[in-house]
């Protein structure tokens, strides 16, 4: 498989359209945190030391191929260029912190995409696995059997109290982070974002934008994930985050609603003028980009906007990402003009079929 | 330095502009500057993270825990002290965990309202833990079938639990001829 599809392919099969609940869950994760025993953490381990958990996870790279029932590429930090490492910390493979100090860091990542494993980030071992829509449970049972694949022949840091020893105390226990990305337009646009994020925190859940800083979230994407990792089991954990979701997207459901029966003329003409300018425009700027395919998105899961198929949304949301733009051209240095120019381009071959 | 174009706002950005007329350099606040381009400013995560917090909390421990920070508590492992915790807020191996044990339970407590570890145990190494762990479920179960006078399912979970702990008897003793050898 060409390692080059990595960089250039604009489709992720677990930010798709298929799966539960995917008019408002996106797609689903869970990262399990682990390390080897003895090994200092990344942080304080050497050169030689780091390297060591290099060689312990080929050694069980056949293992995780035959459990996964797929073949993986085995990404080395150092051997690809920096937009190369961004353009896979855009479409969430990696971490920012793997793309800015790749050494002795790798990733192996699956045919399908769905899976990838990050090998000294902050943890020796950081298991991810992918799903579209609302499916936490399918995911951490993904990541669990790479977990015991690894876990057979190499000795995992376990504690019979502290659970599963990491790097950092806030992810101590389980070592795990499940974590969902929804899309919310109408709770942002009807101004309730705010009271989710407070009941959701006092549920142990954390909600952030994807998209921007702060209080200024672009895109209106937003990751829900649990806070606590010790003390609950898995399955707790994972019913929690669950149940607290369907309470959003209940709600999200409830907003879109009640801005259809109040102001349909208005949000219609706001979706087909989104989506006329995403179709003609000859410059797009990165948060204009973010902006309207959350409302084109938004115009077709509400069966306003048709003809347009609600897959676009992932593709134009990895295709503008400025990276992937830069690596496309082949050009490091675009300036935000030209960068501009190209995206609108990108999106203008999307929407018009390939 | 005041924003070039208000005049009102601090300037933080500092933009330089390339046209046929020739260079422009600006130094420009936040809001002026946004109507110069569409860019996102990158969030700067790595600035603070996590470390920083858990520094402070190492730092200022209440009277009693202070009391109890014995000097000179190394990691016989990888070579961290305690005061290294208190500087980078970062656990250095897993037997980090064990050396420092004492001093870092008060802190799970804090992060985590939780010390007990109730998750998945590791299949192959995890040993007697995993029968373990199912008796501590069974016996639970055990006492709401007591509560709710269902004796049938409480003998039930009795006997499963007696069997369980014969096994584990079993591998104790077996383990312990082992050790004598």
């Amino acid at each position: 498989m060409a390692v080059n599809d990595l960089y250039r392919d604009y489709l992720l099969s677990w930010f798709g359209t298929e799966g539960e609940d995917s008019d408002v869950v996106l797609s689903s994760r869970v990262r399990l945190a682990r390390n080897f025993e003895s090994i200092p953490f990344p942080n304080r381990a050497n050169q030689k030391q780091l390297a060591q958990v290099q060689s312990l996870m080929s050694s069980v790279f056949s293992d995780i191929e035959t459990v996964c029932g797929q073949p993986f590429d085995v990404v080395g930090m150092e051997g690809i260029t920096e937009v190369e490492r961004n353009i896979l910390a855009e479409k969430q493979l990696i971490t920012t912190r793997m793309a800015k100090t790749p050494e002795y860091r790798s990733a192996y990542i699956s045919e399908d995409r769905t899976v990838s494993i990050l090998v000294n980030e902050e943890d020796h071992l950081r298991i991810q696995c992918m799903a579209p829509g609302l499916n936490v449970a399918g995911t951490f049972a993904a990541a669990s059997k790479i977990d015991d694949a690894v876990e057979e022949k190499l000795n995992i840091a376990f504690d019979e109290k502290m659970g599963y020893l990491t790097s950092c105390p806030t992810n101590l226990g389980t070592g795990l982070r499940a974590s969902v990305i929804l899309h919310l337009p109408g709770l942002v646009y009807t101004r309730n974002m705010h009271n989710i994020t407070n009941i959701a925190q006092q549920l142990g859940i954390s909600v952030r934008g994807l998209y921007g800083e702060g209080s200024e979230t672009v895109g209106n994407m937003f990751a829900v994930s649990n806070q606590l990792t010790l003390g609950f089991s898995e399955k707790s954990l994972i019913e929690n985050l669950t149940s607290a979701v369907a309470e959003i997207v209940a709600h999200e459901r409830r907003a879109r609603k009640a801005f259809v029966a109040y102001s349909k003329t208005r949000l219609e003409d706001a979706v087909w003028r989104a989506y006329g300018i995403l179709k003609y425009a000859r410059s797009l700027g990165e948060s204009e980009v973010l902006e309207l395919i959350s409302k084109v998105r938004m115009g077709v899961d509400m069966e306003l906007l048709h003809g347009a198929p609600s897959e676009l949304f992932s593709e134009i949301l990895i295709a503008s990402r400025p990276s992937y733009i830069r690596n496309l051209v082949g050009n490091d240095n675009l300036s935000d003009g030209e960068l501009d120019r190209k995206r609108a381009e990108m999106v203008r071959r999307i929407l018009a079929g390939g | 330095m005041l924003c070039d174009d208000c005049h009102k706002n601090e300037a933080c950005i500092h933009i330089t502009q390339i046209s046929p007329e020739g260079k422009i350099d600006k130094n420009l606040c936040e809001k002026c500057a946004s109507r110069y381009g569409n860019f996102m400013q990158e969030p700067q995560s790595e600035d603070y993270t996590v470390n920083d917090f858990l520094k402070g909390i190492f730092s200022k421990p209440s009277k009693e825990e202070a009391a109890d920070v014995p000097h000179g508590l190394v990691c016989s492992n990888c070579g961290m002290t305690y005061q290294d915790f208190m500087h980078s807020g970062k656990i250095g191996c897993s037997s980090c965990y064990s050396t420092f044990r004492k001093q870092l339970i008060p802190l799970l407590k804090r992060i985590h309202g939780a010390v007990l570890h109730n998750g998945k145990i590791p299949k192959r190494t995890g040993g007697t833990l995993v029968v373990k762990q199912e008796i501590s479920v069974l016996k639970d179960k055990l006492q709401m079938a007591v509560k709710s006078e269902e004796y049938e399912k409480a003998a039930e979970y009795r006997d499963r639990i007696r069997a369980l702990e014969q096994k584990l008897a079993a591998e104790g003793e077996g383990a312990a001829v082992d050790g004598s050898k």
